[in-house]
Order: C-alpha cells, then structure tokens, then sequence
C-alpha cells in the first residue's frame, strides 16, 4: 500500500520547471567536449543559465574548490546592478559572454558562458556560499544566472540551441562513439 | 437702455469703423450686464449707433477732468468720412424706409465681425442652440443640468490682441484700473447668450457653470489659421512641437506668446485693427460627455482558467474571458457608458480561485449615459452579472465617489490575506512536520522577485511576513496548507522556494522538494467596499 502510493507520488511529482520552462541545451560549448549548458526559457522569455546534467563538473564525484564572478581584470559579474522595471544598468551579454569560472577540487577550470544575448538580471550568490547546491541541484537552486533577451530576440535566441530531444540524440551518440 | 459711458465714445466708435460686431464692441468697453449680450445684435448696433451719434449733450454733465478727451473723441467720431457719421440716429431707429440708414445697417448685420469671426452674431443664436439640444436628445443622456463648454480658434486671441493695441489708450481712460483682462471673454458672452437659449429649448434644464454633464461647442476658422504662424517666429520657444498635438498653435501657447512679445513687435507683423475676415467660424461636432461614475463591489472567481483582465500574447488571445470583462459587460449596458477601467484590491493569477467574501474591485465607468441607479437597480445590476456566468460572483455593489476608490489602494500592503494551498511533498510527511508547520508565527521571508514577473517587475528584495500557518493532511505527499499573510507576500514562490529565491521556503522548513499544485485566496482583508446585507 506504502509502496503503491511512494510510486504514485513519483510519477505524478510535480515540476516548477516542466510547468513553467522550456529547456534548450549548447553541447560542447566553444568546442570543449562535454562542456554542455541548459538554458531554462521562461514563458515570459526571461532565461536562467544551468549546467547541463552531462557537465563535467557534475560528473565523478568531483568537488568545487571555487567558483568566480570575476571574469576578467575589469569585470566581475558580481558588479551587475539592475534598477526598475526597465532593468537599466544591466550588463549586456553576447551568446559567448563568459558568466563564472568554476574550479574542481582537482584544479581544473571551467568557464560557464551566457549562451543567449540579453541583459545580465542576477547572478546565483547562494552558490558562492553553499557550492554543493551547483552538484546537489544543478537545475534549480545551483543556477548559475538569469538573463532578460531582448523582447523582439525572445524568439529567435534560442534557435542556435538544441531542443531537449536534439540534445539527448547528441549525448547518445557520444556514449556510442566514446564507450566509457 | 445699454449700460455705456460717454467715455466708452471713442471705443465705440473704434471698433465699429473697425469692422467689430456690437457684441463684441460691448465686449471691449466691458460691459458685465449679460442681458446687454442676449438682446438681438441688430438692436444692440442700433443702439451704438444711436449712442454715438448723440450730441454731446452730456458733456457738462461729465466731470471736467475728462474734458480735452472728450473734444478729442467728438473729433474722431466726426473726422472719418463715415456712412455711419451722417446717419440721424432717430431716423434710423423710426423710419424703416430710410435708404441710407437701411444700407448700413445691412452691410453692417451681412459682414463677419472681425474679432470675434462671426462667433457672437449668427453663430450663437436659436439656430445654433437647436442644433446643439437635438444633439443632446438624440444621445439620450440622464441628467438634471447641463455645462457649456466651448472651444475657439487660437487666432482669436491674436485678434483680441490687435484690438486691444488698437483702443488700449481709449479703455485705459475710461478708468485707470482697467486692463486687457478686463475685457469680456468672447467665450463669457457665447455662454451668456447660449446658456438661456439652451435652456429654452430644453424645457427646463439648467445651463449652469458646473454640472457633471458637458456639452462642447467647438468653432474653427480655417482661412485665419496663419494668423497666429508670425508668433511662432518671434517666440519660438512657446511653441515647441508635442508628440500628441496636432499643431504647435494650441491657445495655450499663443496666450503665452502673446504674453511675452513687445506691442512694437506685434505691431510689425500683425495688422491693426485685425483684417477683415472672408467668412465666419464653421462649427464642428458638438461633443456631449457626462462625468465617470464609480463602482465598486467584491468579486469570487470560481475557476482556475479565468484571468483577472484579458490575457493577450503577441496580439493573441489566450483565454476567452476574463473576470473584469464577464463584470464589466453588465454594468456597461446597464449604466451605458462608453468604456471602463477596473482596479483591485491586489489580483490573483489565472489557475488561483478566489473564495470567501471575495475581491474588493472598483470600476470606473467613462461617460455613462444613465448614472442615477437605486439601491434596488443596483441589486439587479448584481443580479444580472451573477446570472450570466458561474466562474464568478459580485457582492455589495455599489456606486461610489472617486475619493472613496482609494481606500482600496491605501495601506494594500498592511492588510492581511488568507490563502489555501494544495501541496505536494517529495518526501513523505510525518506529524513532527505538520506540527512544527502548525508552529511557526510571523516568519519574515526575503523575496527576490519571481522569476515569473521579474520580466516586467523591478528586482528587488521584499521582506513579507506570514503570520501563520496549519496543515490539513491529505496524504502522505498532499496537504493542505492554510496561511495568512502580509498582501504582497509571492505564496506559489514560498512553497517552492523559485530556484532558492524567496528564503525561507517550504522546502527549506520540510528539508524536502515541495510544490503548489492549487492555491485558493480565501479572504482579502480590506473593509472596503462596505457591506451591504443581502
């Protein structure tokens, strides 16, 4: 009886992200194996910037050492202020803009990118506290940031990404191609 | 008798060989006495002519201060070789087969006058009145009393400008303290001679000076538009181009203008007195608008794919109603009114139902032809809205003052809500969880604004309080949580925590993944509106 409902309650569990948000996917960002992002659009085409369950980062047990905002001498992320409704003095970003660098435990580094043009709203502070919510729950509290695309581009800035279907075609054949 | 001066003479007589009409010369020796306007025009320039055709008879009578102008004045009404000069005042008035007194007084009554452009002669007699009384019955408006309002071409005030440079010296005579304000409104005297003929026609109705139903008279004058254009150039910084005027020329503007240019400079590029016109005003649309009305009342939304206004998406229509439409579709006929803008006491989200005493919500409703409703009528308006649809229900509807609408959106943020949420727990819950809930007592959360309207919501960090929760188990993975909370308070975002940005969260207090399957506002607690016993 315990048992029949524990499975119920699974299949039925509820998502914010089902309901709310379409997932589109870069694999192999700027060409590094595996380095894949999931974009989470809103349905009111504000994005949130995730790590793609496949990321390195997320892959071995790995832990994190550290993870920057700083992104260059000049930038740091942590610097975006947004004020109002038009969200002025936004950072603006290209598809290539880097977001944060993440250090694992065995000293590798990673760089996180936008993936999508739009205004820089918030990056995730939480993570720099509690770094294991990027491994525990690296679509949901573990994001990295949230980006507003331009109203008239809400559309067309997801078309150089990957469907959740295009992207799980792509991850199987590299499971093919390279067997573990 | 008109209440004229011997002073007022050489005004007199300025204007008319100016080509003014007699109103508007009873105008500029300011003349309050408004019955002086509404006796016929041809009567009125009879009289003037009369008037400054007597002998100065009363000259001796006048104080001996005013004499050198006097002699001055009789000379001018002599100097110019004037029709009107040889013209026997008596006769005029007696014999109607004096040719000559027959042949000024008609070109007199045919041509325009030149400052007002034909807006105090034929354009505010009965003709006029019928035709803005038939306007207004055909509408079929409720109302007691009735405003005029009128509007008048800018370049009047050029005219009035030129005129005024033209017998400033004469009006200032008549009395020291006299200045161009002074001078009766072409618009003050339209009203006073319109006011009583509308009346008339309307068997009754008071024409006053304020009343919530207004009726617009609007004149243009197309062929003196470029009266106004040399202002433009001499003060260019009056006339600023808005995006949502037409022309730059608003009277407005030219009263301002005129404010600021120099009599020399006027005088250089403005003929004085005004040229005569080639014809008179033309009237536009007579606009009738009677103040909004203001309602107000509670509302309940019974379905979960309602939203509170229309939802549109790229120009496209998400669902087919909405409840300000559903409320707003009986009242409009009811109160006929043209338009609407509805307000609320907050608002939920499409899939949220609103239970309880309901939503209090206020409308206004843009000129309503009907406005007057009983308590009864009012109760059917209720009636009527609550029989059409079953995904909503108004109560205590009433019709309210503008002032009191506020009181719906003042201290919005103190009040208290009530919800009922549906909740789902990833793990299963046990009666440590359900009482330790059933604990917590005003809990400060810091929300970020939601993801959700963070797209047209500015972001920030609001702190709201829920005063208290308690649980109604359903299952081991469904309960049903109770709260009440500061308004403002994002209860979709506390219980799933929005990617860790309302802090606390359910998930955070359960240590487990919760979500919100349903949410129900169960009270909004404003006592506004009042009540009203069923």
């Amino acid at each position: 009886m315990d048992c029949v409902e524990q499975s119920n309650a699974d299949a039925e569990a509820p998502s914010v992200i089902g309901r709310y948000f379409t997932r589109w996917y870069r694999a192999d960002m700027k060409g590094k194996l595996c380095e894949d992002h999931c974009i989470l659009q809103h349905s009111n085409r504000l994005c949130v910037v995730t790590l793609a369950e496949t990321h390195p980062i997320l892959q071995d047990g790995r832990a994190i050492k550290s993870i920057n905002y700083q992104i260059s001498n000049g930038c740091s992320r942590l610097n975006n202020k947004v004020s109002g409704k038009s969200k002025r003095g936004a950072q603006f970003l290209t598809d290539f803009a880097p977001l944060c660098r993440i250090m694992c435990s065995d000293d590798t580094e990673y760089t996180i990118y936008s993936c999508i043009r739009g205004r820089l709203l918030e990056v995730n502070e939480n993570i720099l506290e509690t770094p294991n919510l990027l491994l525990e729950k690296p679509s949901t509290e573990g994001y990295i940031a949230v980006i507003l695309p331009k109203f008239e581009e809400s559309k067309s800035i997801t078309e150089n990404l990957l469907t959740r279907e295009e992207f799980e075609a792509v991850v199987s054949k590299r499971s093919l191609s390279q067997p573990p | 008798m008109l209440p004229l001066k011997e002073k007022d003479k050489p005004i007199v007589q300025k204007l008319l060989s100016a080509g003014c009409c007699a109103r508007c010369v009873l105008r500029f020796c300011c003349v309050s006495v408004q019955a002086a306007y509404r006796q016929a025009q041809h009567e009125t320039l009879k009289e003037l002519q009369t008037f400054i055709m007597e002998k100065e008879n009363n000259k001796v009578q006048d104080s001996a201060d005013i004499k050198p102008h006097d002699t001055e004045s009789s000379q001018t009404v002599e100097d110019p070789p004037c029709k009107r000069a040889k013209l026997d005042p008596t006769e005029a008035v007696q014999s109607e087969t004096d040719d000559a007194a027959m042949v000024t007084l008609k070109k007199e009554e045919s041509s325009v006058c030149a400052l007002c452009l034909g807006i105090l002669q034929d354009l505010c007699g009965p003709d006029q009145a019928i035709k803005i009384v038939e306007t207004v019955k055909s509408q079929n408006y409720e109302f007691d009393t009735l405003v005029l309002s009128v509007s008048l071409p800018a370049q009047l005030c050029v005219r009035e400008h030129s005129c005024w440079l033209h017998v400033k010296k004469e009006v200032r005579q008549k009395g020291l303290v006299l200045d161009k304000d002074d001078v009766i409104q072409v618009k003050e005297a339209f009203k006073w001679i319109m006011q009583g003929l509308v009346t008339k026609q309307l068997e009754g109705v008071a024409v006053v000076s304020k009343s919530p139903f207004e009726v617009g008279v609007e004149f243009t004058h197309p062929d003196t538009e470029s009266d106004c254009h040399f202002l433009a150039k001499c003060c260019p910084d009056c006339f600023k181009p808005t995006k949502n005027k037409q022309s730059v020329f608003t009277r407005m503007a030219v009263v301002k203008a005129l404010e600021k240019i120099s009599d020399v400079k006027f005088l250089e590029h403005y003929p004085c007195p005004p040229s005569e016109p080639s014809g008179s005003c033309t009237p536009q649309d007579i606009q009738c608008l009677h103040v909004s009305v203001f309602i107000a009342g509670r509302y309940n939304k019974f379905c979960r794919s309602l939203p509170q206004t229309p939802w549109v998406i790229d120009g496209e229509r998400r669902m087919e109603s909405s409840v300000e439409e559903l409320i707003a579709a009986p009242i409009l006929s009811a109160f006929r009114a043209d338009g609407f803008n509805f307000s609320s006491s907050g608002r939920e989200d499409v899939d949220v139902r609103t239970l309880g005493n309901g939503r209090p919500f206020a409308m206004e409703l843009l000129n309503p032809h009907r406005s007057r409703f009983s308590k009864v009528e009012m109760k059917q308006v209720q009636e009527t809205i609550n029989k059409s649809s079953d995904k909503i229900r108004v109560r205590d509807l009433q019709i309210v003052t503008r002032e009191a609408m506020s009181r719906m959106k003042e201290g919005e943020e103190e009040k208290t809500k009530s919800y009922t949420a549906l909740v789902w727990t990833q793990k299963s819950i046990e009666n440590e969880d359900i009482s330790f809930i059933n604990d917590i007592k005003d809990l400060t959360l810091d929300q970020k604004t939601p993801l959700r309207v963070l797209h047209r919501r500015a972001l920030a960090i609001r702190q709201r309080v829920i005063h208290s929760m308690n649980v109604r188990f359903v299952d081991s993975h469904h309960f049903y949580l109770g709260l009440k909370t500061q308004a403002g308070t994002y209860i979709k975002e506390f219980v799933h925590g929005d990617f860790g940005r309302t802090k606390p969260n359910l998930c955070l207090l359960l240590k487990t993944d919760t979500d919100i399957l349903e949410l129900d506002v169960e009270s909004v607690d404003v006592d506004w509106p009042p009540p009203i016993p069923e």
